[in-house]
């Protein structure tokens, strides 16, 4: 990728006000322009964002509640919205409703798509009041059917719809990858800047101590502080206590990669010169240091963020982590374990596809953040 | 040669001593000790009342009333001196007699793992940077993003379905069904290994892909270098150009970083092995820490580190041969 250069030496206006806005751009106003320029890191940035605010208003974008159940439709497959049928084509999309009839066999009754039955899709339908992330009230939905339910993913065994639950647990699983970001970010930066900071023997110990916490295999050990977690906890403590594991498991990496990032910039030219000319050390640390640092930690924490959702995953998809009835991709993937399942039902896997998705995203966005986060790399 | 040979043995020592501290630790986390469960196990549904008094008699018959510190030393002394890793709780028997060959079936399967990511990737890596832009290139760096982004327990999952979708076969475990509970032999060791190569190919999976890019990295370093641009000068073949230079180096980051993979193989090996229903090390462990059988759990997390650490040491040495210039430099 090309970097973003200072335009040429020229005369017309238009290039020399290119040039003026080039020299007058703040850092972040430059690192937006290089990232811009990487149009995979933008395209999974705007994947990302979008997977946020399913997640967050998932009260309205989810026509159900992530542990409403229809007791018609279990294990029952995806309803994909079309147009045209057997019977014709309309104009609104409809998926075909359901009758209950006895199987010849087994004689039970089970639920089977009637081609007859046209349950047109409808938009903002109402719906029971919930509250938008716990305090915007809310009476509509985004879609749904009147007087029918509407499985765009199918339902699992107890008959939950998927599609919804997976926006549900799309917000789990994210926000839970932001916290334990944030908490290991928290204990790098105090560990891996003491470090950095006092160097000589400090800076020794801590750079063997967190060697040698990387020895140990990161999914064996989150697992053996996830077992630890009393069985009668609730799920909300479940979710902090989940938060705290990954973040005390995931600092060292970061620590480290903090530490090398201070000292390398500590030796910068500017630096030495801010201090040759008299400057306090709190001026350089605030004035010359954290800005050129900052944009490198954002790298490190979006790189690290992959790293946090698979742990998630993992430990709730063996029985670990969070646990029913929290909802997270995790959780829906323990229903897709067993083989029997995924091949009576593979729709119960799609929360994968958001967890790959979801990781793919988050790591193209690193790179392109990398690739930006010093703006003044290319122009030098 | 001896001083770095020493110096690197000793802080291999010292790494063990901190681990074992730290598995220990872990093992002390969840509520309830031994004696609480052993308790439990003993009299529950036997219509005796047990008493703290009782569990308290336990715990001290037990020794489990003296201070973490003086247990550590026994536990860690008992496993140094004699290898006796304790009972277990949900056998009650001795973990070592748990663990049996299950040790040996996880070597096994980490040395597979280890021969196909090195066997796939070096190649596989060298011939993408030479061939750089090319289709295949811009293949396998989507592939080695995937590697990244579909763990590997996912792609167990999925290598399930399609097997059993297409083939209608079920391609877990590590034995065929009869196979399992007999003895060794020639014929179960031939099971074993028709039966490894999957699981070790969906456990090397992400290092795979890590590998392959680390080697096309340093490639495309070497390439570049002027002792390359003088042998194609002198008019050495590009083949026999590409092994003597460039591709000598291109291992050495590879023989760095066995240990680092040897860690992520273990660190998916549970979750793996739950889905695939392999029976080693890995799928005790996650039974271990689902029952709460610390004793097992800590035993497992021990000597899987130890493996990873002297893999460390192993790779150390390697490099040191392979590269004389690390040992100059200390």
């Amino acid at each position: 990728m090309a970097a973003i250069e200072p335009p040429r030496r020229s005369q017309t206006d238009s290039e020399r006000r290119a040039r003026e806005r080039y020299y007058s751009a703040s850092q972040w106003t430059l690192i937006w322009w290089r990232f811009r320029r990487h149009r995979m890191a933008m395209a999974g940035a705007a994947v990302l964002l979008t997977m946020a605010l399913l997640g967050l208003f998932a009260e309205f974008f989810a026509p159900y509640g992530p542990t409403q159940r229809n007791a018609t439709y279990l294990n029952g497959p995806p309803q994909m919205p079309m147009f045209c049928d057997h019977n014709g084509c309309t104009l609104r999309p409809f998926v075909h409703g359901t009758r209950t009839e006895r199987d010849p066999v087994t004689l039970r009754s089970r639920t089977v798509p009637d081609p007859e039955i046209r349950n047109h899709l409808q938009f903002f339908v109402e719906a029971p009041r919930t509250r938008l992330m716990g305090f915007i009230p809310v009476e509509r939905r985004l879609f749904g059917l009147e007087g029918a339910q509407l499985h765009l993913w199918g339902t699992d065994s107890l008959g939950r719809d998927i599609f919804s639950r997976t926006l549900y647990a799309t917000r789990t699983s994210l926000s839970i990858g932001v916290l334990g970001v944030l908490i290991s970010f928290f204990l790098a930066l105090s560990i891996g800047g003491a470090a950095g900071y006092f160097g000589g023997a400090a800076d020794y110990a801590i750079q063997r101590l967190t060697e040698i916490i990387r020895v140990i295999p990161v999914i064996p050990l989150y697992m053996g502080l996830a077992a630890a977690m009393p069985r009668e906890w609730s799920t909300t403590q479940v979710y902090f206590a989940m938060t705290l594991i990954l973040g005390a498991v995931g600092w060292p990496t970061l620590a480290r990669r903090i530490r090398s990032q201070l000292l390398s910039i500590r030796s910068e030219d500017y630096v030495t010169a801010a201090r040759l000319s008299g400057a306090r050390s709190s001026r350089i640390i605030a004035q010359h240091m954290l800005p050129s640092f900052t944009s490198f930690i954002i790298v490190d924490l979006v790189i690290s963020f992959p790293y946090m959702i698979l742990a998630e995953t993992a430990l709730s998809f063996v029985g670990l982590g969070l646990r029913p009835p929290a909802v997270s991709w995790g959780v829906m993937l323990q229903d897709a374990q067993s083989i029997r399942a995924i091949e009576q039902a593979p729709w119960l896997f799609i929360p994968a596809g958001f967890v790959v998705v979801a990781v793919l995203a988050f790591t193209v966005i690193g790179d392109g953040l990398r690739d930006a986060a010093d703006p003044y790399a290319g122009a030098r | 040669m001896a001083r770095f040979f020493v110096e690197r043995f000793l802080g291999m020592l010292v790494t063990l001593f901190v681990v074992s501290i730290m598995v220990f630790i872990i093992m002390e986390l969840p509520p309830g000790d031994y004696a609480d469960r052993f308790a439990f196990r003993k009299f529950s549904g036997l219509g005796i009342t047990v008493t703290e008094a009782d569990i308290q008699a336990i715990r001290v018959e037990l020794g489990l009333d003296r201070p973490a510190v003086e247990r550590y030393f026994s536990w860690i002394g008992n496993i140094v001196l004699r290898g006796d890793f304790g009972m277990a709780y949900a056998f009650e028997t001795p973990v070592t007699r748990v663990i049996g060959d299950k040790g040996w079936l996880t070597l096994g399967l980490l040395v597979v793992t280890l021969l196909i990511t090195y066997v796939v990737a070096i190649p596989v890596g060298i011939y993408a940077a030479v061939r750089r832009g090319s289709a295949p290139d811009y293949a396998l760096t989507v592939v080695s993003y995937l590697g990244l982004a579909l763990p590997n327990f996912m792609l167990a999952l999925v290598l399930l379905y399609f097997a059993n979708r297409w083939f209608g076969a079920s391609i877990g475990g590590l034995f065929s069904p009869g196979m399992q509970q007999a003895p060794w032999s020639p014929a179960k060791l031939w099971d074993l290994i028709t039966h490894m190569w999957l699981p070790a190919l969906v456990l090397a999976w992400s290092a795979l892909a890590y590998q392959i890019q680390t080697v096309r990295a340093t490639m495309l370093d070497e390439l570049g270098k002027l002792s390359v641009v003088a042998a194609r000068a002198r008019g050495v073949p590009e083949g026999k150009l590409l092994v003597k230079y460039p591709a000598r180096l291109a291992v050495n980051p590879v023989v760095s970083t066995i240990g680092f993979d040897v860690n992520r193989i273990f660190s998916e090996l549970p979750i793996v092995a739950a889905v695939l229903g392999l029976t080693e090390l890995g799928e005790l462990l996650l039974r271990a820490y689902l029952d709460l059988d610390m004793n097992v759990a800590g035993a497992i997390l021990l000597i899987l580190t130890t493996i990873i650490v002297v893999m460390n040491f192993v790779s150390d040495l390697l490099l040191a041969w392979l590269d004389p210039r690390i040992k100059l430099g200390g």
